[in-house]
């Protein structure tokens, strides 16, 4: 055995590796494999053991291994059972052990309801035809920008002056993930689908490395606290810039890429120094008021002569509604929506865990209160955060989004098993790591392809919904929570998501 | 003729071209038999490493075949697919070929009683693709025409 357990430090393994030692043949992949320093061999005994206090749970081994010889489980807690306290005794002992407060990835992993599984949808019976997706043309084109108040349409032609607008041929987006947190082969599959697919991808926070401008045309460019990589040419390569206020993984708090990611190359796009920690402000030191936001979306577009839409992206708080109104006064043509259940490349856990709103509900009270205000012709409204199907796709645009943002879903397409370690850099899948052996696991080639066959899925399993509901165009959907019926929520869940129990 | 391409950016150094190669040159070709009940075989594929570098090297089955010509008795010879390969009856492990492939991609097996065997790479010749392409699970190997 290479290290000895110590009980100074020892705070039980959350993973169990098991290995059938017949079907092992010794050929290390899985050592090789483990980034986590987990699995190792030992030439004396001739076996493969397993350190199971490093084992994340990735399932890295378990994916590579040619005999199935690997099971990697969740380890059972063996602690007295304590309802109130079992999920809460780790916790508390890492903390005093090794002090600081835990830093995690991904989204909010807590049991919180999911709203979307409480709402089922419709379909046509008898008095109204469905329709067949695969005889009959069905639209998803989505365009995301201002809309008039009215039309001018006279001498056979549109004489009202449109805003810029964003086209997207399905209305879904990959959301923003910097490259930094994200390794650049990741950056190239989302570009590429993004590219093949008619929508966009968002370069997160981090700038834009050279080599991804040629995805020009399917990009939007984020604009973030810390202004890390912001330029003329950056905002130029965009399709829309995104302002982003909050992220729903850390509603308040900046962007945080720790050092060890900040290699070479990010350095270099990010224009700041190697292995030194990316921290983004948690606000943005010039805008404090709506009106400093105005300046801040105006000056964008100042500097892009108003030919791209201004996105602003904020975590779903507690005042989501009014914030969105003022968002939309001030100058915005897309308000990205977060929710709690968004993902992170880092995120200190109490506040992952515990701050936000579900984004079903913001979405609700968002698009209702704009509605109400008359002004939600102003603003495209994309929700982002926890969407995990096609079928979550549909109720958001039903609650009334125009599209939609995947982050998490689309890094499972390509790898990912959620094992929450994308801060420590060590990515086993190669997906959020800069290491350039590890990166070297997700290859480009495969990457587009898995992340434009979801895609594809999606988009038909949408169509067949929208046949089914007798609905030929997504258009007709946006908003059309006649469309969904609650179960298992009270009253006042239906009230404020603005649906009908079902049996209504 | 097809060959086996290396895309080292896409190789992960996870030894399974290796493997693949082992199982397939085995007489059950069963992955735990090869390996736990039978002699083993020589894989004919090496993977290197030099961080962040890694790669899969196999015989490239040149034109002017170098191990060829250094060959003694024609037992390194291209076969009718047009893969170079060794006659194992007649090779008497003399290592000319070895000296002579700038790949250094033919290996010594010594377990026979009499002489030694070279061993390297055959293209697989009781399948559509090398095993080892077939087992790479980020397609750091393809089998495409040169
Ligand atoms: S990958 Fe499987 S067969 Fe290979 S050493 Fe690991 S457990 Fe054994
Ligand atoms: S590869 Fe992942 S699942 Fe396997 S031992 Fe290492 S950390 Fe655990
Ligand atoms: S991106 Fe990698 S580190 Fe992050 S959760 Fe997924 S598999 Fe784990
Ligand atoms: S199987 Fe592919 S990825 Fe694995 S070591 Fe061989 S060439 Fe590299």
């Amino acid at each position: 055995m290479k290290w000895m357990k110590n009980l100074k430090t020892y705070v039980p393994p959350s993973f169990v590796v098991e290995r059938d030692d017949y079907r092992c043949i010794r050929c290390k992949a899985c050592v090789e494999q483990c980034s986590f320093d987990a699995t190792f061999y030992d030439e004396d005994e001739d076996r493969v053991w397993n350190w199971d206090a490093n084992c994340v749970g990735c399932d890295r081994c378990a994916a590579i291994c040619p005999t199935e010889a690997i099971t990697v489980r969740r380890a059972d807690p063996t602690y007295r059972y304590n309802h109130n306290w079992n999920g809460h005794i780790d916790s508390i002992k890492k903390r005093a052990i090794f002090g600081g407060t835990p830093v995690v990835s991904m989204g909010n992993d807590r049991p919180y309801p999911i709203y979307w599984d409480h709402m089922l949808l419709n379909a046509s019976q008898v008095t109204n035809p469905s329709i067949d997706p695969l005889r009959e043309p069905m639209e998803l084109k989505t365009f995301l920008g201002r809309k008039p108040d009215s039309l001018d349409i006279s001498d056979d032609a549109l004489k009202t002056k449109l805003a810029p607008q964003l086209e997207l041929e399905i209305p879904i987006m990959f959301a923003a993930m910097s490259y930094g947190a994200l390794s650049y082969n990741v950056i190239e599959a989302l570009g590429r689908a993004a590219k093949e697919m008619g929508t966009y991808y968002n370069s997160g926070e981090g700038g834009l490395n050279k080599d991804h401008y040629k995805f020009k045309g399917n990009i939007i460019v984020q604009v973030a606290s810390g202004r890390f990589g912001v330029h003329k040419d950056y905002l130029d390569v965009g399709s829309a810039i995104e302002i982003k206020i909050g992220q729903g993984a850390k509603p308040g708090i900046g962007g945080h890429l720790p050092g060890e990611k900040v290699s070479e190359t990010i350095s270099e796009t990010r224009m700041m120094p190697q292995g030194s920690d990316a921290l983004s402000p948690a606000p943005h030191h010039d805008v404090y008021s709506i009106e400093d936001l105005r300046q801040l979306i105006y000056a964008l577009k100042e500097a892009t002569e108003y030919k791209k839409p201004v996105a602003v992206k904020i975590a779903c708080v507690h005042n989501v509604a009014a914030i969105s109104s003022g968002i939309a006064r001030a100058g915005a043509d897309i308000i990205v929506l977060d929710g709690f259940k968004g993902g992170t490349g880092a995120s200190p856990q109490v506040i992952r865990d515990n701050i936000g709103l579900p984004l079903e509900v913001s979405l609700a009270v968002v698009d209702e209160r704009l509605r109400q205000e008359g002004i939600r012709q102003y603003v495209s409204i994309v929700a982002s955060g926890g969407i995990r199907n096609s079928m979550d796709v549909v109720k958001a645009i039903a609650l009334g989004a125009d599209a939609v943002y995947i982050g998490t879903a689309a890094l499972i397409a390509i790898g990912c098993t959620m094992c929450q370690q994308c801060h420590t850099g060590k990515c086993a899948w190669g997906i959020s790591t800069q290491d350039p052996h590890l990166s070297k696991r997700v290859n480009p080639d495969i990457s587009s392809k898995r992340l434009i066959n979801l895609l594809e899925v999606w988009a038909l399993e949408i169509k067949e919904t929208m046949g089914a509901m007798g609905i030929n165009s997504i258009e007709s959907l946006r908003g059309n929570r006649l469309n969904l019926r609650g179960v298992g929520l009270n009253e006042k869940e239906l009230e404020i998501l603005g649906i009908l129990p079902a049996g209504e | 003729m097809k060959i086996v391409k290396i895309k080292e950016d896409n190789c992960i150094f996870c030894h399974l071209c290796e493997v693949a190669c082992v199982v397939e040159h085995s007489q059950s070709k069963d992955i735990i038999k090869a390996f736990k009940r039978e002699e083993r075989p020589i894989a004919r594929c090496t993977v290197e490493f030099n961080y962040p570098i890694s790669l899969s090297v196999m015989c490239r089955h040149c034109d002017d075949a170098p191990c060829i010509e250094a060959c003694q008795n024609g037992s390194m010879h291209r076969d009718e697919r047009g893969y170079v390969v060794v006659n194992e009856e007649t090779c008497v492990g003399c290592w000319m070929c070895i000296m002579a492939c700038p790949y250094g991609v033919i290996k010594r097996d010594t377990r026979r009683e009499v002489w030694g065997l070279s061993t390297k790479c055959d293209a697989c010749p009781e399948r559509d693709i090398p095993a080892c392409v077939d087992a790479c699970p980020n397609e750091a190997l393809i089998y495409e025409e040169l």
